[in-house]
């Protein structure tokens, strides 16, 4: 077991006679990309706020790299830099004076030049906040953040907001962050993010961690089921699908048949279509997911998954057949 | 992260400050709200009245002064009101609106320090334009410097800080940059008119003065007035003034939130 950079015990918070935490313990290992997942209004922000120490926890203990975030600002704030969800900069403030500006605060600040140049802003050195694109905004403060060169980097629903092309992008950088040696504390309700960054991940719902573990594990702990999905080229009875026997359901959407079973389906399901001559068209595969774990482990959905990132998670598939 | 040369804490801090006021300086500039309220406005009055002939009469109302003499205290407090009142809790409130104080307080130069960026730019701007409109009103139109001129360097710090107080109180009561550039209009126009902007506080009907005389731009007025006359300013007036700037400036303390 590595050192734990972030350890949090039993944190505890409440908003009037709403509780936002309940019980929330977790540790972060050094160098890992952590992530804190969960739908809206399960205490992830509150969470990552108490450990950024703008808020004052009711009750439990939170070290960070040995300090308390609220007696220790000071030391805190060096060490660990933070991008927080829809945080903005004076409209006129130009990029590079921004920089300039925001490590002047630092007692060892990172070269802000080569992290213009590592986020790709180095044409937009000279424009100002207000007219930077949302990707751009994003970017200078992901760069805002790390300008400090802080051990830890606290992310806050990252790519809320972006388009695929800049979320990608994002994670790219992110990934090369993490490689410098930042550990990285990511929130997020995106599990494709998770999946595809995170070392570890919290599953946060209704203010407790509901499991801590790798998104593959997660994944995994769901019962191995596969969905099929095509369109025959022939009519095919769903009696002779059903009666595979490692089919376990077969539901129609039109001319679409939709075959769910255990990880040896394809495999049967292709050569009954093979055996009976028919073409199983616009064939597509759904694995269980970070997302399916998510859903079986808080019942619930998780919240925003706006649909052109589902249609583009589709794309990919097809492209995979 | 390749770092450059390691400094101490308490330099940090300094030059933090140092940072951020001379890029709110900056954005004061470019934001042209600051300078065009707390400068250009003031002076064009200045010009306006000082260029009317009937402005350089000496009147036996005003003590011998002429009204070019009495209107010189009255621009600078509306200069003051201005910077305080309006422009500087338009750019507070807005960074609190914007989540701007939020991010400093991630860093280690904390919002307190760009809250004290904000006052050092508007005190600047403050001592340039009182500086100016002495100065263009001695050499352009032949006003007399204050013959009392500490009694008119307490009165103008002193009233600079009541309408400081006054201004943090609208910056933390007013929610988005929006409302509290309304509110400090709201409160501006009363407080401006009983400095006489409109009708001199000698030239008002007696209930008014007495009511004047209880307002923080109206005892300054008044303590300006002696000032110019030679003579120190009364206790009252400047303990008026005082009284103003401690209530607001608890309330201020009181209700300011950083988000």
């Amino acid at each position: 077991m590595t050192t734990s950079v972030i350890e949090v015990r039993g944190l505890h918070k409440e908003y009037g006679d709403t509780v936002a935490v309940d019980d929330v313990s977790f540790s972060v290992a050094e160098g890992e990309i952590f992530g804190i997942l969960g739908p809206n209004g399960a205490g992830k922000t509150t969470t990552v706020e108490c450990i950024e120490g703008l808020r004052t926890p009711d009750s439990g203990e939170i070290s960070v790299l040995g300090f308390d975030p609220q007696r220790d600002r000071a030391e805190v704030t060096q060490r660990m830099g933070v991008q927080l969800q829809e945080s903005q900069l004076p409209a006129k403030l130009r990029v590079a004076e921004a920089l300039d500006l925001y490590s002047s605060f630092y007692r060892a600040p990172a070269d802000w030049r080569s992290l213009l140049e590592v986020l790709g802003l180095t044409d937009k050195a000279g424009t100002s906040f207000g007219k930077l694109s949302g990707g751009q905004k994003q970017r200078l403060s992901i760069a805002l953040a790390l300008v400090g060169s802080p051990k830890i980097a606290v992310l806050d629903e990252l790519t809320t907001g972006l388009d695929p092309q800049a979320r990608r992008d994002t994670w790219g950088l992110i990934e090369g962050i993490r490689d410098r040696g930042v550990t990285i504390v990511l929130v997020s309700h995106f599990m494709e993010e998770a999946e595809r960054l995170c070392d570890r991940v919290a599953l946060i719902d209704k203010g407790r961690v509901v499991v801590v573990d790798t998104p593959a594990a997660l994944a995994e702990r769901t019962e191995a089921e596969q969905r099929i999905q095509f369109r025959p080229s022939a009519p095919v009875d769903d009696a002779l699908l059903k009666a595979l026997p490692e089919v376990t359901s077969v539901i129609r959407r039109g001319d679409v048949v939709v075959v769910t079973g255990n990880d040896e389906a394809l495999n049967a399901v292709i050569s009954l279509l093979a055996r009976n001559k028919i073409v199983a068209r616009q064939l597509r595969v759904e694995q269980a997911s970070l997302e399916d774990a998510f859903l079986e482990l808080t019942g619930r959905h998780t919240s925003a998954r706006d649909s052109h990132l589902a249609d583009e998670r589709d794309y990919e598939r097809d492209e995979e057949q | 992260m390749t770092s450059v040369a390691e400094a101490p804490a308490g330099a940090v801090g300094r030059r933090a400050l140092v940072r951020l006021t001379a890029t709110e300086g900056k954005l004061f500039v470019r934001e042209r709200v600051g300078p065009v309220w707390g400068l250009g406005f003031p002076l064009v009055l200045l010009i306006i009245f000082g260029s009317i002939h009937s402005f350089h009469t000496a009147r036996a109302t005003y003590g011998g002064l002429t009204l070019l003499d009495v209107y010189l205290p009255i621009l600078i407090e509306m200069m003051l009101a201005l910077l305080a009142l309006v422009a500087m809790p338009l750019v507070l409130a807005g960074y609190r609106e914007r989540g701007i104080l939020r991010r400093l307080r991630t860093t280690p130069a904390g919002p307190l320090r760009v809250l004290a960026a904000q006052i050092l730019v508007n005190f600047a701007c403050a001592v340039v334009a009182t500086l100016v409109l002495v100065l263009v009103a001695r050499f352009a139109y032949g006003v007399s410097v204050p013959r009392q001129f500490g009694g008119f360097v307490v009165t103008a710090v002193l009233v600079a800080v009541a309408m400081l107080c006054i201004g943090l109180f609208v910056a933390a009561v007013g929610k988005t940059g929006r409302i509290a550039q309304i509110i400090g209009a709201i409160l501006f126009y009363p407080l401006i008119f009983f400095a006489g902007l409109w009708l001199p506080i000698p030239s008002m009907p007696t209930i008014l003065q007495h009511i004047s005389h209880a307002t923080p731009l109206g005892a300054a007025w008044e303590s300006f007035q002696n000032a110019e006359l030679g003579r120190f300013p009364g206790a009252l007036p400047l303990l008026t003034i005082a009284a103003w700037a401690v209530v607001f400036g608890l309330a201020a303390w009181r209700l300011f939130r950083w988000e």
